[in-house]
């Protein structure tokens, strides 16, 4: 079910905002209405629904408007016309009081610049969305330490901010934003301050407390490649209008028009293709056949190799034209002449983990899912055929599994 | 051209009679509040021996500062002693104080509402341009209509001089609170009052606690003028030496304000960094 739902929600600057709807209706460009009425278009008649659950990427360069969506979402700045639904029931028409409850408990806001109380220490801090809901001392200081805990930084709880580090600084941040546990959190650049490094660590720390927590997250970014690695929904915005809303291989794959085209040309598609997309099917033979099926179906195919499985598909092992030669010759079965190490992986893994793993092996690597399954085999060429930026048909190949 | 004089004079004059008239209680109440507190800081401070409050000041200026301004303390309020003016100079503490006091009072508030409201600040910029840049003496008239001969007048003169920094630095130090932590207070759900006094007011301590020292010194700089009507305290010395003549007394009344002027600097200088190093 939608957790958050955005219908035509708009931001205009300016001294008379509601002027410029009708334009806007009209599908003029955000110049245009600049040039003719003076008004701003922050946002764009923008729409959405985030899946509770879900980490709902907003991408854009600057000036793009996706700093101010985030803010539209927590009224931080007061939309011009529009819906948002939380919950089913609209935010826009909360008054004060409601606005603040929906602030205290149900959306919490981690800032790019940390945007930490530097009065106050880290506790203080990560305590100060509990202090002023009037929730009682002990009650939230044990509250702030179990947040301070997930983020990893028991021991600072007394220092003050200017004391860490960037990145420590925005797990306070983080912890902050999670101590009164809403349901939504909203990430404004959170880790663009943060050295590349850190960066990748504070992505895969948030990945893994999204997988325990099941938050959902609205994450706003200006860098596509920290967007596709932990998205589940990417939007991207130009101008203040959402471009186009997609899984991140859809936005790779399907780009909606020439903006995100050239938006996505330069990613490095390693980091972003998974095995899924690069394997092929796999060549099997179930393990109750004997040595003679299995060179005749070689013969058949054209393959060398067979992959051994059981009847549902379980991976079992790997037998060459030699070996199924050598059981012909002294009778044996199948499970007496294959390979059992072969080298596997799983579909998400990543082409670039895939391709360090290949570098020395001389196998294909097989694919197999959670239940053991064989789901396809990734061979060298593929993955070297895939980074190649020959996408397109790979992910229609990966689709069909 | 020929013009008529546009009779301000006349105007204001007119305007001093009416409030005179109307709002006579008013002015009686605010100067019970007044004369209570600069009389009951001056029984405060000449109650106790000489020596006792020279001992606080001492420990005080050891406690903020470096024992070099506790020295200077014990040294200056000795030589006050020592000059006979230690009565007149606690006076005029007493004066500077309940001034100082009632301006926080009034002018810290009044710097909040302008740091919320622009409209508020664009009314209150030119009225503290005016009541900063207006001689000082052409209050004295008025406050000594309204409130007669005495301490009183010369507090309410000294608030008017002396307020203004207070307000400004109060807005500004509110106003340079960065956007972001306003921000982050509005998006866990802050009332206003609580962005207010758990962050906004916090951060901008050392801002406000400059402008209540500039707003000391401009009203220590009122006691001249204050004692001209009826005002107590080492301001009337320099005053009386100057009608008279007396260069050696106008010196040493002169160098008593100095001295109370630099050790209220100097703490309150000291108070500002402390909250500076906090925040």
């Amino acid at each position: 079910m939608a957790i958050l739902e955005a219908k035509k929600l708009t931001k205009i600057f300016g001294d008379d905002p509601k002027k410029a709807i009708p334009l806007l209706e009209k599908g003029w460009s955000k110049d245009k209405i600049l040039k003719e009425s003076k008004l701003t278009v922050g946002v764009n008649q923008a729409e959405f629904s985030i899946e509770s659950g879900q980490i709902f990427v907003i991408m854009g360069l600057s000036g793009s408007g996706k700093s101010t969506l985030v803010r539209l979402l927590n009224r931080l700045i007061e939309p011009t016309t529009g819906q948002l639904l939380f919950n089913g029931s609209d935010v826009l028409r909360m008054n004060p009081e409601q606005l603040r409850q929906y602030r205290r408990k149900h959306i919490g806001m981690v800032f790019q610049k940390f945007a930490l109380f530097p009065h106050r220490t880290v506790i203080q801090n990560i305590e100060y969305g509990l202090e002023i809901q009037g929730i009682e001392k002990k009650k939230r200081r044990e509250m702030a330490m179990e947040s301070l805990k997930l983020v990893g930084l028991s021991g600072y709880e007394d220092s003050y901010p200017h004391q860490l580090s960037g990145g420590m600084q925005q797990r306070v941040g983080l912890a902050r934003g999670l101590a009164n546990d809403p349901e939504i959190l909203l990430m404004d650049e959170a880790f663009s301050a943060l050295d590349p490094l850190i960066r990748k660590d504070m992505q895969d720390e948030l990945l893994e407390l999204q997988t325990k927590m099941k938050k959902t997250i609205v994450f706003i970014t200006h860098d596509l490649d920290e967007a596709l690695r932990i998205g589940d929904q990417i939007a991207l915005m130009k101008d203040g209008s959402i471009v186009q809303i997609g899984t991140p291989e859809e936005i790779l794959m399907q780009p909606a028009n020439k903006y995100v085209e050239r938006f996505v040309e330069d990613v490095d598609l390693s980091k972003v293709l998974t095995a899924s997309h690069a394997m092929e099917k796999a060549e099997t033979i179930t393990i109750d056949r004997g040595p003679r099926v299995a060179l005749q179906f070689m013969r058949d195919r054209g393959v060398s190799s067979l992959y051994v499985v059981d009847r549902s598909m379980t991976l079992l092992g790997l037998v060459s034209a030699e070996d199924a030669a050598a059981a012909l010759k002294d009778s044996k079965g199948l499970e007496d002449v294959m390979q059992k190490e072969v080298p596997i992986t799983s579909p998400d893994s990543l082409l670039n983990e895939l391709f360090e793993m290949m570098g020395n092996a001389k196998l294909p690597v097989a694919v197999i899912d959670d239940t053991g399954r064989l789901r396809g085999v990734v061979i060298k060429g593929a993955v070297l055929a895939a980074l190649a930026g020959n996408g397109n048909s790979l992910l229609d190949g990966g689709d069909s599994e | 051209m020929n013009l008529p004089k546009i009779p301000l004079a006349d105007w204001i004059e007119s305007i001093e009679k009416w409030l005179e008239n109307n709002l006579g209680p008013l002015f009686d109440f605010i100067s019970l509040i007044i004369g209570g507190t600069v009389n009951g800081l001056d029984d405060m401070l000449r109650g106790v021996p000489p020596l006792v409050i020279i001992a606080l000041f001492v420990v005080l200026a050891w406690f903020l500062g470096k024992w070099k301004m506790a020295l200077f303390t014990l040294i200056g309020l000795l030589i006050i002693e020592n000059l006979g003016l230690w009565g007149p100079t606690m006076q005029t503490l007493a004066l500077v104080l309940t001034a100082a006091i009632i301006s926080v009072v009034i002018g810290v508030p009044i710097g909040i509402l302008c740091a919320n409201s622009n409209v508020m600040q664009r009314i209150f910029t030119p009225l503290l341009d005016f009541m900063q840049t207006m001689p000082a003496f052409v209050y004295l008239l008025p406050a000594v209509t309204f409130f007669r001969l005495g301490v009183v007048p010369g507090v309410i003169s000294s608030i008017i001089f002396a307020i203004p920094p207070t307000i400004r630095l109060t807005n500004l130090g509110i106003r340079q609170v960065p956007g972001e932590l306003v921000e982050a207070a509005d998006a866990f759900g802050s009332t206003p009052l609580q962005k207010l006094f758990k962050l906004q007011l916090p951060i901008a301590v050392p801002t406000i606690m400059a402008g209540i020292n500039q707003t000391i010194m401009l009203s220590l700089s009122m006691v001249v003028i204050a004692s001209m009507i009826g005002a107590q305290g080492v301001g009337e010395y320099v005053y009386r030496a100057v009608t008279q003549g007396r260069t050696g007394v106008g010196f040493e009344a002169g160098l008593a304000i100095v001295i109370l002027a630099i050790i209220l600097d100097r703490l309150t200088q000291k108070v500002v960094q402390r909250t500076e190093k906090k925040s």
